[in-house]
This record gives C-alpha cells, structure tokens and sequence, in this order.
C-alpha cells in the first residue's frame, strides 16, 4: 500500500513518541524529523532509527515543500499559528498538536470525518482528548445539563516545560472543546498535577449537573464510545462505572499509554498522539483510495 | 518589639466548613469586625480560591464577584486578600475581575512540588503592582531541601514573600522549625506560616515557625477552616501578647470578631473529630473531610479508612475525585 509522507515539527516528548508510533503505520511513513537542535534526546533517537533530520524548523518544508503531504506541529501555540501560514500556502494536511485554536477541534471517535475536510485539524489537548467524549456522550443521552465540569489528573513527570507555563491555554481549549461537543454552555475544565512516586496514571474525571439522570441510556452509549476510543487508544478504559451521587452524574476514565518514547502512566501524552494518528491515518486512507 | 504580620482567611479557609456557602451577608459582618480589630490582611473567597467553585471541591453559594465587591466595601485599612490555585484559577477569566474589582493582595499557590506553575499568575500580579506571595500547599509531602527550592522558584517568579501550608494539620513543632530555619536561611523575602489543628499542634506549630524567623502567620477566628479548622486567631493573638510580639491588632476587638464570627458565620465551631485525627495523621488535605464524611456515609464505609488510603496514595488539593473512586474500591472490596 501507498503510505503518505509525514513532517514532523518539533522534536519534544511528543514530536519524538509520535515518531515511533508512525513506524507502525501502514499508511504512513515519517519523511522527515524537524527540530532546532541536532543533538536533542528526541534527535538523537531519530538518528539512530535511521529517520531523516533537520534542524532548520519549518524552513526544512519551505526548502523542500514536496517531501511531505501531511505535518504534524508539536511545538507550541505561538509557533504553530506562523507556521499555519506557510503550510496553509504549501497545501499541507496540518494536524497541530498545540492549543492553538486555528483549525476544527477534533475527537476521532466523534468526528473524524468531518474533521478530515479540513486542511488544519486540531487535537484539543490531552485531558480533553480523554473527557470530551464522555462529555459528548452526556450531552446526547442527559436531558437539560445544567453544567459540565471535567477534571484530569496528570504525574508532575508527564508536565513538560511548556504544559506549566500554558496552563491557562489548557483550561482555556479544554473548556471550549467541551462546550463544543456536548452543547452544554457552561463548562469547566480543571487540572491538577500529582508528584507521587512511583508516578501516577493520567486520570480524568466528567461530571454533570442534572436534575434527573437517564443512567441506562448513559451506560450503554458508554460502552459504544469506549469502544470506539479503544480502536485507537487501546489503554483507555472506564475506572469508575458512572454513578449518580448528590445531583452530579460522576464517570472516572483512565487512559494508560504504549510506553512508546514515553511512560505508561504518560497516558496524557499517549492519547493526543494516538488520536493525531488515527486523523492522519484516516487521511491517509481516503487519498491513497 | 518584634513584628508579626497576621493574615486571616476566615472567609476563605472557612468557606471548607461551610462547603462554600459562605453569603454576601457573612462576608459584610465579618469584614466589618476584622476591620474594626485591625486585622492587617483580610483573605476571602471559595475555599479554593478563585475560580475554584466546581462539582469537584464544591459549588459556592456566591459568585467571585459578589464575595470580593461586598469584602472591599467593607475593608478600608486592612487589605483584601485572595488565594489563586493555577489550574483552578485563570489569568483572563479570573485573576483580571478580581484585580479590576480592587484586590490588594494576591496569593498564589501550588502544590508545594510544583512551584513552576505560579510562575504566569505571579508575574501578572507584580505588574499590576499587587502584593503578591508564593503559597506553597500540602508542604508536609516534600523534603525540606524541595520545599527550599520550590519556593527559591517563587521568589525568582518575584514573589514577596512565601507561606508554607500545612494544609493537612501533621506537623509537630519540630518539623516547623526544621523547614521554616530551612526557608528563612535561603530566601531573601519574608516567610510564613499556615497551621491547621488536627493534631492540636497549631498554634503552637505557629510559635515554632516565628521563633525560627517566620514573619507571616496565618489564623481565622475561632480556627474557622477546613478539617479540624486552623490555627485560631484569637488564641494566637493572646499568646503574641504574652509573648511580647506586635501585630497591631486590638485583643478586645478581635475577642469581639470571635464571637461575631461564632455566632454570625459557623453552623458549629470547629473541634477535632475522630476523623480530623485521622486526616491529620494520614497527611490528607484538610479540604477533603465534608466530602469524605457525605461519600462514607452514602456508601457506608468506615471514613477513617478513606483517609489512610487516600494518604497512601498521596492525593494532593484537588483531587476530591478520588474520594469517590476510593470509596468504590472499598466497597468492591467488602462485596468481594
């Protein structure tokens, strides 16, 4: 089978994990590993695994615009809205990693489709990768949500320098990517970082504010939507069956990762990556028909 | 004389005990008596802080906005205070309305590891030429050596000073004077301390803290706070005087705040439960117990097994959430 060419821009935590779920692709192949510093942990690995580097940024595309169809942007907010601007030029498939808000927001296991008509897809964030579709479940089985609130948990060792000092912009997208999918206006997202050792496993909690609660039909497009998410997250899974406890519906899921660059209790990291994947992948698939 | 600047959260660490249905009304009578007693520092808001009403810590009876414009009505010379969690508490949706409705004081907190969340909050307080200190919470949980370099981080981020919580009441003396010697020696700002009562050791963990170079401490009326309640203000006062330390609070007219706290803002006084004891042992966050009492009770398990659970898994303020998986567990447990 064809496989698409992959750039990927940034050689971070999430740039480098992305990289090693690509070899296992069957519609894609990594052309090209872009970062800014040759001898970085995520570059050296790169090297090894025999991928092609640059360390010239987003000029690596702009010397060589046909050695990629698809680039996913791992750098961060600011960067990806420039670098938005010369890849919409060059036709590219952006998938951007980064809560920078410029394309459609994308579950997969919500709307894959329609997000891959689009040029720029964006991945949310890790907590609401894990929360929003829970959240959407909500919206569809409750009847007048007064309120949603989802809470994740994450080990302080899967929080990079750039989660801790954007943590404004993960409460700010998480909220907006709840509001979106579930059509409940008021909306809370909150994040809470635990440095216990050994690390824990990323965990999110979703809670609902309803008057009356139709558990049943909660339960069963549960397990319709976890299995759904399972087909690209496999370590997603339901912690705490849902229980209606003093006025808020309460559902615990956990995400735990691959360990592939990363931990396994970086599930927050896992999950972002494998549901940017599953939207290159299903890309893939369509062009290459 | 040697000089103590008091902070006191009583509407705010009380907000816990009252599960933040704290009124506009409460907040007029308490401000006013604070004020009359010269209270220099008057904190107040959700038990969490800003932004913090939720499903998961607990929905404030009132807005923010409501809590904080009655407080600065009411507060002439004493200063307004708020508590600011990042990760709760956002800059744009939070920070800048209650700058604009005329806070004096801002301090933001962490978990006492991860100090490099503050680090945007407090930045953004210092330009708008706030009083700004660095909080760190649950500081039981870290060595004293982490403890002096997360908020060596604070105060590179330019707070003005750092309070250290002991936000589950474990301390003993000693260990208050180990970390506050610690932070004194290697911060250039002043340092304070936040005691809660589990163990009966809070005020005097607050005198440890001052005879070892503290210059903050922070009290509520009647120990009005989360868990066991905190260290309590009046007591403090009356200890201070004997002990020849200013504060510049009137003993007659905070005595007065007391009664008019106890009668005006507690369903009950605070005292140390069975549970608190336990709390405090299992190094719990204090804000935990109204939650872990409801959620045992509905489920009917044994709470004092909540909490050593809970400490076994080193939850941090925040994490209510896994109260309810903890429960559940014990439940399965006992089926099983």
């Amino acid at each position: 089978m064809k496989k698409l060419k992959v750039a990927i821009l940034g050689s971070g935590n999430i740039g480098t994990d992305l990289l090693v779920k690509i070899q296992r692709s069957e519609f894609l192949e990594c052309s090209m590993f872009i970062g800014r510093n040759l001898s970085s942990a995520g570059m050296t690995k790169a090297i090894d695994m025999g991928v092609r580097v640059s360390d010239k940024s987003i000029n690596a595309i702009i010397e060589e615009p046909e050695s990629c169809d698809i680039v996913f942007d791992c750098t961060s907010a600011k960067d990806a809205v420039a670098h938005w601007k010369i890849l919409e030029k060059l036709g590219k498939f952006v998938i951007d990693l980064t809560p920078a808000k410029i394309g459609i927001l994308c579950i997969p296991a919500v709307n894959l489709q329609e997000a891959i008509k689009h040029q720029n897809v964006n991945m949310v964030t890790c907590g609401g990768q894990a929360s929003i579709p829970i959240a959407y479940v909500l919206g569809k089985t409750q009847k007048n949500i007064e309120y949603i609130e989802v809470v994740s948990s994450i080990a302080s060792r899967s929080a990079g320098p750039a989660t801790r000092l954007n943590l404004d912009e993960y409460v700010d997208t998480t909220e907006l990517g709840v509001r979106t999918f579930s059509g409940v206006e008021k909306t809370k997202a909150i994040l809470n970082l635990n440095p216990a050792q050994p690390c824990i496993d990323m965990q999110t909690t979703i809670f609902a504010k309803v008057k009356e609660a139709n558990m049943d039909a909660l339960k069963k497009e549960l397990d319709i939507m976890v299995a759904q998410i399972k087909a690209y997250v496999p370590g997603y899974h339901i912690l705490v069956n849902p229980i209606y406890e003093n006025g808020r519906i309460v559902v615990m899921v956990k995400a735990l990762g691959l360990g592939d660059y990363l931990p396994k209790y970086a599930g927050n990291l896992d999950i972002i990556n494998c549901a940017a994947i599953a939207v290159a992948e299903e890309y893939s698939k369509q062009k290459t028909k | 004389m040697k000089k103590i600047v008091i902070h006191d959260p009583t509407l705010r660490d009380g907000n816990h005990a009252v599960a933040h249905q704290l009124s506009a009304k409460q907040i007029e009578i308490y401000t006013k008596a604070a004020e009359k007693a010269g209270v220099p520092v008057v904190e107040v808001g959700h038990g969490n802080g800003l932004g913090a009403s939720s499903l998961q810590v607990g929905e404030a009876l009132e807005s923010d906005v409501i809590l904080l414009e009655t407080a600065r009505k009411n507060l002439k010379n004493s200063k307004l205070s708020i508590h600011c969690i990042p990760g709760f508490a956002t800059i744009k949706r939070d920070l800048e309305r209650a700058i604009s409705i005329g806070v004096d004081v801002v301090r933001v907190a962490s978990h006492c590891t991860e100090a490099d969340i503050t680090q945007r909050h407090i930045a953004f307080c210092r330009e708008k030429g706030k009083d700004t200190y660095g909080v760190l919470m649950m500081s039981h949980m870290a060595s004293v050596k982490m403890l002096v370099e997360e908020a060596q981080k604070m105060e590179l981020y330019g707070a003005e000073g750092i309070i250290i919580m002991d936000s589950s009441g474990t301390y003993l003396p000693t260990d208050v004077t180990e970390r506050i010697t610690a932070l004194v020696n290697s911060l250039g700002v002043p340092v304070g301390f936040h005691g809660h009562n589990n163990l009966g050791m809070a005020v005097a963990n607050s005198i440890a803290a001052i005879e070892s170079g503290a210059k903050i401490l922070d009290a509520t009326a009647r120990g009005f706070g989360a868990g066991a309640g905190n260290t309590q203000l009046e007591v403090l006062i009356a200890v201070l005087e004997r002990m020849g330390y200013e504060t510049g609070i009137n003993l007659y007219k905070i005595l007065d705040a007391a009664d008019i706290a106890e009668k005006e803002l507690m369903p009950k006084v605070p005292t140390i439960s069975s549970e608190s004891i336990v709390s405090g042992l299992s190094g719990v966050f204090s804000g935990f117990a109204k939650h872990v009492s409801r959620i045992s009770k509905e489920y009917n398990v044994d709470p004092r097994d909540v909490y050593f659970e809970l400490g076994k898994r080193k939850v941090v303020a925040g994490q209510e959430d896994l109260i309810i998986e903890v429960v559940m567990e014990l439940v399965k447990n006992k089926e099983d």
